[in-house]
């Protein structure tokens, strides 16, 4: 088996799954077109995490993050849920293959989404929009950046920053070309 | 829990009479076929036996036959060696857009030399049209290159006709046949094809050992340089067992040949019947009629491949996905695409595909445990949920 006996827990029986209807925040990443998409809601209480379900589409390895980063979340102060990297989440995976890191990238990430989606309605008086990386308008990938998508075909250059991109050859990630992969830490490429 | 396989695009189980013909040259026939001594000989004898054997399975001359470790070094050999070897006449290539990645991998290659090269498209259900490769030939058009079956989509390609339109034009054609030999009849003299790559994993032969077929009087370079095996054009010391394994297996692959497609013809038809009655939003992927007898393919919408694949696999069914997480590209597959799916589809894909001992229990048993495994994905995907919402509203 290509994962962990915890990814393999965690695909096969994933935590809070499912969609808070009245949810404070909603945090949305990811797109179908690079294959994995996050949905997080949060229910937040006296300043804690009170609930957390995902809704995820995706391989075992992106399920099985979504369900550990909301294990880890639940009943953390917004503050310490924000301290969730995808390094830890993946480490308290047992670890992820090289090639699915990525997947990692986005658990975090999404949860964070739907805190920062909960911060914005309390400013604005319970008026807000999900922090989400919304589906229609990403018809491509992103540059890691400045999040400015990136077109079919066009995955070597963003021409918001005007830098190289390249796939790590690790993570599989959009990074920047020549440089250590902003996502997995690998080296890059001679 | 029964267990049922549903992976012969991946590799077919080793023939218990291609074991046993593989058995005495892994024990006491250990001579090199190119020594001179009556050991060598001996291996020699059973390496060109086993050329015959398989020259027999696609109407081929034996001394048209040369031994590969794969497929992929099999379309490697073909593209890289042919277009090189009649590069004075020009450096122009013609594929198919849902190629497998050792054709058009090896083109990738030549471009990086110099060559230039047209993809051409496919319709809705994968097919080429030979209207469009005649449209893409040029003056300076050396090598064809379309599959003859596509083994992620099943459907099958009129080779013959793309054949036609080559022959007409002096350009030589070059054909895939990696997944439909063995499961397709195959004629190259009637075709006329001018190289055509197989493998005997395939078609209940061992891993490592495959074949391009190179018509007689065509040149080609050698991809592997070094002694005067398999004439010269391709070097190295014989994997004896495999090659004589692949000789068995094409042998009874003829014989068999019919008898396998009548028998899993409709065994495949029912899957491609009851898995979109069964669950919705399920489509068929490849062409309907013109498709491999044991090959069944889908895309399942709003969730993704690997998580049914490991799914199914805990239901004791092995299948293969096409989608960007099961490919450790983390790419979507380019044949999906060049068919017009889209990525989110594309990621749902699902390949089954059947192997000579698939019984109609172990479909029942695949469309019994399929829909669950669907539902319990769908309530996890977001765009399960977004789909149902539109659906109300």
């Amino acid at each position: 088996m290509i994962y962990s006996d915890k990814v393999m827990d965690h695909f096969q029986n994933p935590r809070n799954v499912g969609v808070i209807p009245d949810a404070d925040g909603v945090g949305q990443v990811g797109n179908p077109v690079c294959g994995d998409m996050m949905t997080f809601y949060v229910k937040v209480k006296d300043g804690r995490l009170a609930d957390v379900k995902f809704q995820t589409f995706g391989c075992g390895a992106a399920i099985a993050v979504s369900s550990m980063v909301s294990e880890m979340a639940i009943g953390k102060t917004l503050d310490e849920a924000m301290t969730i990297t995808n390094k830890l989440v993946a480490e308290e995976l047992g670890g992820l293959p090289k090639n699915k890191m990525h997947c990692s990238n986005l658990g975090a990430d999404a949860l964070h989404a739907a805190i920062e989606n909960y911060k914005e309605k309390q400013k604005s008086g319970g008026k807000g929009v999900a922090a989400a990386v919304d589906l229609h308008e990403h018809e491509g990938c992103a540059c890691p950046y400045c999040d400015a998508p990136l077109e079919e075909g066009e995955a070597e250059y963003c021409r918001a920053c005007q830098i190289d991109l390249e796939e790590c050859p690790s993570c599989g990630g959009i990074t920047k070309k020549g440089a250590a992969c902003i996502h997995c830490g690998a080296p890059a490429k001679k | 829990m029964r267990k049922a396989y549903f992976d012969h695009i991946a590799a077919t189980p080793l023939h218990p009479q291609a074991l046993e013909a593989m058995l005495p040259y892994l024990r006491e026939v250990y001579g090199n076929p190119q020594s001179l001594h009556s050991a060598g000989q001996q291996a020699l004898a059973a390496v060109e036996a086993a050329r015959e054997e398989v020259a027999g399975l696609i109407n081929a001359d034996s001394e048209e036959v040369y031994f590969t470790s794969s497929g992929s070094e099999a379309n490697n050999f073909a593209l890289k060696g042919l277009a090189q070897a009649y590069q004075s006449k020009g450096r122009h290539i013609v594929v198919s857009a849902v190629e497998h990645l050792s054709v058009l991998n090896s083109v990738k290659s030549l471009e990086r030399l110099g060559f230039t090269a047209t993809a051409v498209p496919v319709d809705r259900t994968g097919r080429v049209e030979p209207a469009d490769v005649e449209k893409a030939l040029r003056k300076d058009t050396v090598l064809v290159s379309v599959m003859t079956a596509n083994g992620e989509v099943g459907t099958v390609q009129p080779v013959a006709e793309i054949a036609r339109v080559c022959r007409s034009q002096d350009v030589l054609f070059h054909t895939d046949a990696v997944a439909a030999a063995g499961s397709l009849a195959i004629d190259v003299k009637a075709t006329g094809v001018d190289a055509l790559s197989l493998a005997g994993d395939q078609f209940y032969g061992p891993k490592g050992a495959a074949a391009l077929f190179l018509k007689r009087g065509t040149r080609i370079l050698p991809l592997i340089e070094g002694g005067i095996q398999e004439s010269g054009r391709r070097a190295g010391t014989e994997n004896v067992a495999g090659i004589v394994g692949l000789g068995k297996a094409a042998a009874i692959a003829k014989a068999e040949l019919e008898r396998r497609a009548a028998r899993l013809r409709p065994l495949r038809d029912a899957l491609i019947e009851e898995l979109p009655r069964l669950v919705e939003r399920v489509v068929l992927t490849g062409h309907p009629v013109e498709r491999l007898p044991h090959h069944a393919s889908f895309c399942v919408e709003f969730i993704e491949g690997e998580g049914m694949l490991l799914l199914l696999d805990m239901q004791g069914i092995s299948v293969s996905s096409g989608s960007a997480c099961t490919s450790k590209a983390l790419k979507a597959s380019h044949v999906l695409l060049a068919m017009g799916f889209d990525h989110a589809l594309a990621q749902g894909s699902l390949v089954f595909s059947l192997i000579d001992g698939t019984v109609r229990e172990d479909v029942n048993h695949l469309l019994e445990v399929f829909p669950p495994v669907i539902d319990r994905l769908r309530k996890m995907s977001p765009l399960y949920t977004q789909y149902l919402k539109e659906r109300i509203a």
